[in-house]
């Protein structure tokens, strides 16, 4: 069968685009070991980097002894801050408008704080020397509980910052306070609080975790010194914001830096900022004109890396006796540790934190948070929190649970008389967002359906009743979280990372066969890019993907982009990888027309060619129009076929999901069996459902890590005392349940293809419905909070607090 | 993640290894598995200059029967003990134990012998061993000894063996055909140390308990033989009250540390839970 | 310390080399011999992502000396496919039901999936669970790897069958 005579749905088979579940390219060489990480690379003459770290959380650095660490054969430097400061490289900037010491300048600010760089032949050595190298310390009073860092007499942590009385945003009242950022109708919220006939409060934290990806951080760097030329291989999930920075503070021009992100093991937030590692390697490239490889241990990763969240958030939410939330307001102490080095929007200290009115039609909110420093790694917005929507998505998610238990009236009810309605959208919230596209109550419909909730609230009555009698000594709780959340930063006008607008692009080449190359500005490290975006082409040009090439990470050939965090990829790069595939399918149409002797207008687009309107054996396909972009193009038009898009979004986007979890929770030994989780996502146009399946389960593990066991435990002096993944909490697969997705599509109407994104919508959603599913178990008892991680200790304590328990 | 230098030797027999540690002294540690030692080398807590491999000593290897007692090297895996047959059969509690020790790789290197040796409070055999009533031959430069485990655990990684001895060989008396027996362990993952475990054997004649052995795992410096608890069962019908009285005299022994598992509190009271459990389990299964 | 003298088969290549005795085969695989497919994923040996197959057994190769490797036999993900290039069932299934993302815990999980199968080559959903539970994954939620291993079983007992 000739192209000709195949149907529309066969050709549009063939080019495995939009909507197939197309497999992965990547497959092909991870499956066979044959990725390409950062420490898979080798380089002649490739020197090895190891940080001599601070055990303290809090000291002054007195004196150091390099001497025995130098004199170990093999070891070619050991740098320290003194080192770094002629080239003014021993502090450098933070994308939250900080500074972070890159090798501790007289004092260490947390514990496994960068302290020397030890350079030496290879890690084996470079790890002996480490341990040579002599630092005294004197230990000063750690402050680790944020609750105290803005107390009279609460220790000076920052001196760099002494007598500095306003920071990148806004006035400091106190040494160790960072920032005050306020949104919403303070006086409004503050009067329907009062008038309001029904009001609950809860103190709602959401604990300090860590993406902890598979694969750590590290990086070559190469200085090639007769060129002048810089090259850092790297985990960057934003390869060209990392080349502009390396250029600004490094003073090689920026045409002379070369950044690349290879293969990434995982990034979730982790690989987006700037380390000291990173800062070392290429100083160290710099000085000894050979290539310096650095890559942390595990330890190092959970220690010194962006951590996520620490969020201590205090709510009220009004409502009328029917459950009309009326306001909401919420105060937060936001915790950053010893640098701000928060990876937000500048604009945005707190992230998109004012989602948090969530799904729901709130009149009037009022947010204030103040961010402050304490003794620990710098960092807070990592781990698929799309900029602190995690955190606004767990407290409002709580927050109606709570409103529920108050009022006496089931979760799922409050929601739906709360939810935005279809015909509200595009939606004002109270706090500035404007929402694009939703269609909440299907969503919750069919979610609630397809559990069966009537039967499981059934159930749950007959548990509640049996557990009462002594029958049975486990609690079935439900879980029903319905968030949005607010992804594809974003607009130039309010989105920029230091300056940077966060817009995103799509470069495009066809070459005369009619196969393509397109480059963009984003970075894979998991999410399949090299696959999906390629779909997006094939159906906006007609090709099939096989022979559309995807390529990203390399600075010297990608369209400058903002790279791949927040859920952004889709949204913003998808966006222009649409727009670009535009400009080169309207340029194919007007060389389709001059072959074919017709107006441009009348042709029309079918799938894979253009047929002249009423003579539909009359077209041509992409591949013909390709090669003759090459030689037959009409007067005055360039040959060629390219095309490049850099996407401005005039919106963030809007996805949204229904989960429901189901659990027991044992009451005599505090462990929670999850035995069922569904989760409905509507991200909506939906390009690979495997895809889109693959990044919600991982999402969703990554919740059950959260809401389950995960935290990372500092003692009164500041250790971490659960560095490793002996004590951090990553589930096995007999941990993780099984996973039931299903979808909705509501698309966004701003977008090309009309693609929300959707990689961290399930740590959004699933956080809180497992931790609603924990709570509402013991709900009937009186309890209207326990805080997170729901660990068996935890649980047990909050049964214990409600009299459960036995002996 | 790099371990200091050291000479490393890899003997070919028994008496060999003990040669190399008598020689080398306060120096030398052998390697069994390797999966507690090398992790501690990893890190640097662990130095020893030289490194004594057993691997090769298939003399330390097997399970076998010896008239009424069940012999196993000391260098027998976990996955071995897991996998065979017989030993299910004539003492299943074994098996049920191994399964629970860390993950499957790991359960392809790890030895009995490594799991009893190190004197480590959170490893799970050696409260097994205790409820089994098991011994230890251990040989040395002054040749060879048995030691009964209840004497074995002293304190954290402290145990009786003398300098430049090493564990040759577990002798367990073999549990009466029909007894019941139990390991329950709580842990918030696969792979990790035991909030609190416990081991049971017992027996039933007539549908009283004639015999029981009770041991805890991680809750305490050593394992712990709960013996005055194991004698709260013995001559009753093992009802609510006995199992109640045999768990609350289980946990006024324990002392756990406070660690990320959970306080002290919730430990001592999932000490309880787990006896409650393996008595249950181990009642049930009694024939 | 002097080096040792090793010799050992990895993928079916004998290899001698001379490593010093405190070299991690880890580190022998991925630095002396370029066999960059099993990974450093953690410092404490709980991840997997190092896994190798030796000797008939799945093993962290974090967690052994290369000088205790001596006379081993290995194989890396790298030996997983065919001389022909053929792609194992393992390979295609975990492509085939999306059992990746990154990639990164990918050789040491697909390794271990394959002596999994070797001890149980019809393991149900819970075995498979418990057989690849020394292998931690951050990105697929674990129940594609399950679907890909189940189905690769399916695909080697048909093979099997098929040829007797």
């Amino acid at each position: 069968m000739t192209t000709e005579t195949q149907s529309i749905e066969e050709r549009t088979q063939k080019l495995e685009g939009l909507g197939t579940r197309r497999k992965r390219v990547e497959d092909v060489r991870f499956t066979q070991g044959k990725g390409n990480y950062i420490d898979d690379f080798k380089l002649p003459g490739l020197l090895f980097g190891d940080f001599v770290r601070s055990p303290y959380s809090h000291a002054r650095v007195k004196s150091f002894d390099k001497k025995a660490a130098l004199a170990l054969p093999g070891v070619k430097a050991v740098l320290t801050a003194e080192d770094l400061k002629p080239l003014k490289l021993h502090w450098m900037p933070t994308l939250a408008g900080d500074v972070q010491a890159v090798l501790a300048d007289e004092k260490v600010l947390f514990q496994g704080q960068e302290v020397a760089f030890v350079i030496a032949e290879d890690r084996y050595v470079a790890a002996d020397a480490v341990d040579l190298v002599e630092v005294e310390y004197e230990d000063l009073p750690a402050l680790v509980d944020p609750n105290q860092s803005m107390t009279e007499g609460a220790p000076i942590l920052r001196e760099d910052l002494q007598g500095k009385t306003s920071g990148a945003h806004g006035p400091r009242k106190h040494h160790n306070h960072i920032f005050t950022w306020e949104v919403g109708d303070a006086a409004g919220t503050a009067r329907a609080i009062s008038d309001a006939a029904v009001v609950a409060t809860e103190r709602i934290v959401y604990q300090r975790v860590h993406p902890c990806p598979l694969e750590t951080c590290g990086c070559v760097a190469s200085m090639d010194k007769v060129n002048g030329h810089l090259t850092v291989w790297g985990t960057f999930q934003a390869p060209h914001a990392v080349r502009t920075v390396a250029s600004l503070i490094s003073g090689i021009p920026e045409h002379k830096i070369r950044i690349v992100s290879p293969d990434i093991g995982g990034g979730f937030g982790n690989k987006v900022g700037v380390y000291p590692g990173y800062i070392c390697s290429i100083v160290a490239s710099i000085v000894l004109g050979v290539p310096v490889k650095w890559v942390e241990d595990r330890m190092e990763n959970l220690q010194a890396t962006a951590f996520a969240r620490d969020y201590h958030m205090s709510g009220e939410i009004a409502a009328t006796p029917e459950g009309r939330i009326t306001a909401l307001r919420v105060h937060v102490l936001a915790d950053h540790g010893a640098f701000d080095a928060c990876a937000d929007p500048t604009k945005y200290p707190a992230g998109f934190f004012s989602i948090c009115t969530g799904s729901y039609d709130i009149p009037v909110a009022h947010v204030t948070v103040e961010g402050v420093y304490t003794n620990k790694a710098p960092g807070g917005v990592a781990y698929r929190c799309s900029f602190r929507v995690t955190e606004a998505s767990y407290f409002i998610e709580r927050m109606v649970d709570v409103l529920a238990r108050k009022l006496g009236m089931d979760p799922a009810e409050v929601r739906r008389r709360n939810l935005i309605r279809k015909e509200q959208f595009p939606y004002q919230s109270a706090l500035g967002w404007e929402y694009d596209s939703g269609d909440y109550l299907t969503a919750l419909d069919k979610a609630l359906a397809t559990v069966n909730y009537a039967a499981l609230r059934d159930e749950q009555r007959r548990n509640r009743e049996a557990f009462t009698r002594g029958e049975t000594r486990k609690l079935m709780g439900i879980g029903v979280s319905f968030f949005t959340e607010i992804v594809g930063a974003g607009p130039i006008k309010n989105c920029d990372i230091l300056g940077l607008g966060m817009f995103d692009s799509c470069e495009i080449r066809v070459h005369p066969t009619g196969s393509v190359i397109a480059r963009l500005g984003t970075i894979s490290q998991g999410q399949g890019h090299a696959t999906t975006f390629a779909q997006i082409l094939a159906s906006e040009l007609g090709i099939p993907t096989e022979k559309i090439t995807v390529e990203e990470g390399d600075t010297d050939t990608a369209p400058y982009g903002l790279g791949t965090y927040g859920s952004r990829s889709t949204p913003v790069a998808g966006a222009a990888t649409a727009m670009a595939g535009r400009k080169i399918r309207a340029k194919a149409q007007m060389i389709a027309a001059h072959l074919l002797e017709v107006h441009d207008d009348d042709l029309e687009w079918d799938v894979d060619r253009f047929r002249v309107k009423g003579v539909p054996d009359l077209s041509k396909t992409m591949t013909e129009l390709a090669f003759a972009a090459y030689n037959n193009v009409p007067p005055g038009m360039e040959p060629g076929l390219e095309a490049v898009s850099y996407y401005d979004p005039p919106n963030m986007t809007y996805p949204f999901g229904a989960y429901v979890c189901v659990v027991d929770v044992d009451v005599d030994n505090g462990v929670t069996e999850i035995r069922r989780f569904y989760a409905l996502d509507d991200c909506g146009t939906r390009i690979n459902p495997m895809i889109i399946e693959g990044q919600v389960h991982g999402g969703l593990t990554e919740a059950l890590a959260i809401a389950m066991g995960q935290e990372m435990a500092y003692d009164e002096s500041g250790n971490l005392t659960n560095a490793s993944l002996l004590d951090f909490f990553l589930p096995t697969a007999v941990e993780t349940p099984s996973w039931e997705t299903d979808f909705t599509t509501t698309p966004s109407p701003h977008h090309p293809i009309g693609a929300k994104g959707v990689g961290e919508s399930p740590n959004v959603g699933g956080v809180s419905a497992f931790s609603n599913a924990v709570n509402d178990a013991f709900a009937h008892l009186g309890l209207t909070h326990t805080q997170m991680p729901h660990d068996h200790w935890r649980v047990w304590k909050a049964a214990q607090s409600l009299g459960l328990t036995a002996g | 993640m790099i371990p200091a230098p050291f000479a490393y030797h890899r003997p070919q027999s028994v008496q060999e290894a003990i040669g190399l540690l008598a020689q080398h002294g306060q120096d030398a540690r052998v390697v069994a598995g390797g999966h507690s030692l090398i992790p501690m080398m990893k890190l640097r807590f662990a130095k020893p200059e030289q490194l004594v491999d057993l691997q090769d000593l298939s003399e330390l290897c097997g399970i076998h029967n010896e008239a009424g007692t069940l012999v196993i090297g000391a260098m027998t895996t976990q996955h071995e003990l897991i996998g065979s047959e017989p030993l299910a059969a004539s003492c299943p509690i074994i098996r049920e134990t191994a399964l629970v020790i860390a993950d499957p790789q790991v359960r392809y290197c790890g030895t009995l012998g490594g799991n009893l040796a190190n004197g480590d409070p959170g490893n799970d055999m050696p409260a097994v061993m205790l409820v089994l009533g098991a011994t230890y031959r251990v040989q040395g430069p002054q040749g060879q000894r048995d030691i009964p485990v209840r004497d074995f655990y002293r304190g954290v990684y402290s145990t009786a063996l003398r300098d430049g001895e090493i564990l040759t060989s577990i002798r367990i008396p073999i549990p009466a055909s029909g007894h019941g027996w139990a390991y329950e362990k709580q842990k918030r993952k696969i792979g990790d140390y035991a909030t609190a475990a416990a081991a049971v054997i017992l027996t039933m004649a007539s549908g009283t308990c004639a015999s029981a052995a009770i041991a805890l795992t991680n809750l305490a410096d050593t394992p712990l033989l709960a013996q005055h608890a194991g004698e709260a069962l013995v001559g009753t019908g093992i009802d609510e009250a006995a199992i109640d009285e045999a768990a609350r005299r289980a946990q006024r022994i324990t002392s756990p540390a406070a660690d990320g598992h959970g306080p002290v509190e919730f430990r001592v009271h999932v000490a309880g839970v787990m006896v409650r459990r393996a008595i249950a389990r181990a009642k049930q299964r009694a024939g | 310390m002097a080096k040792m003298h090793l010799k050992l088969t990895i993928n079916n290549r004998n290899v001698e080399i001379l490593a010093e005795p405190r070299l991690l085969l880890i580190h022998l695989l991925r630095e002396e011999l370029g066999i960059t497919g099993p990974h450093i994923g953690c410092d404490t040996s709980h991840c997997g992502a190092c896994t190798v197959d030796m000797n008939g057994k799945s093993v962290k190769s974090c967690t052994v000396f290369a000088v205790q490797a001596s006379g081993a036999e290995i194989m890396t993900v790298e030996g997983l496919a065919g001389a022909d290039g053929s792609l194992h069932p393992l390979q295609e299934a975990f492509r085939e039901h999306h059992g990746l993302q990154c990639g990164f815990c990918t050789p040491g999980m697909i390794t271990r999936a394959y002596r999994l199968l070797q001890e149980n080559p019809n393991p149900s959903e819970a075995e498979i669970r418990q057989g690849i539970s020394g292998n931690l994954c951050r990105c697929t939620g674990y129940l594609t790897i399950v679907r890909a291993i189940r189905a690769a079983a399916e695909q080697i007992s048909n093979a099997r069958e098929a040829v007797e």
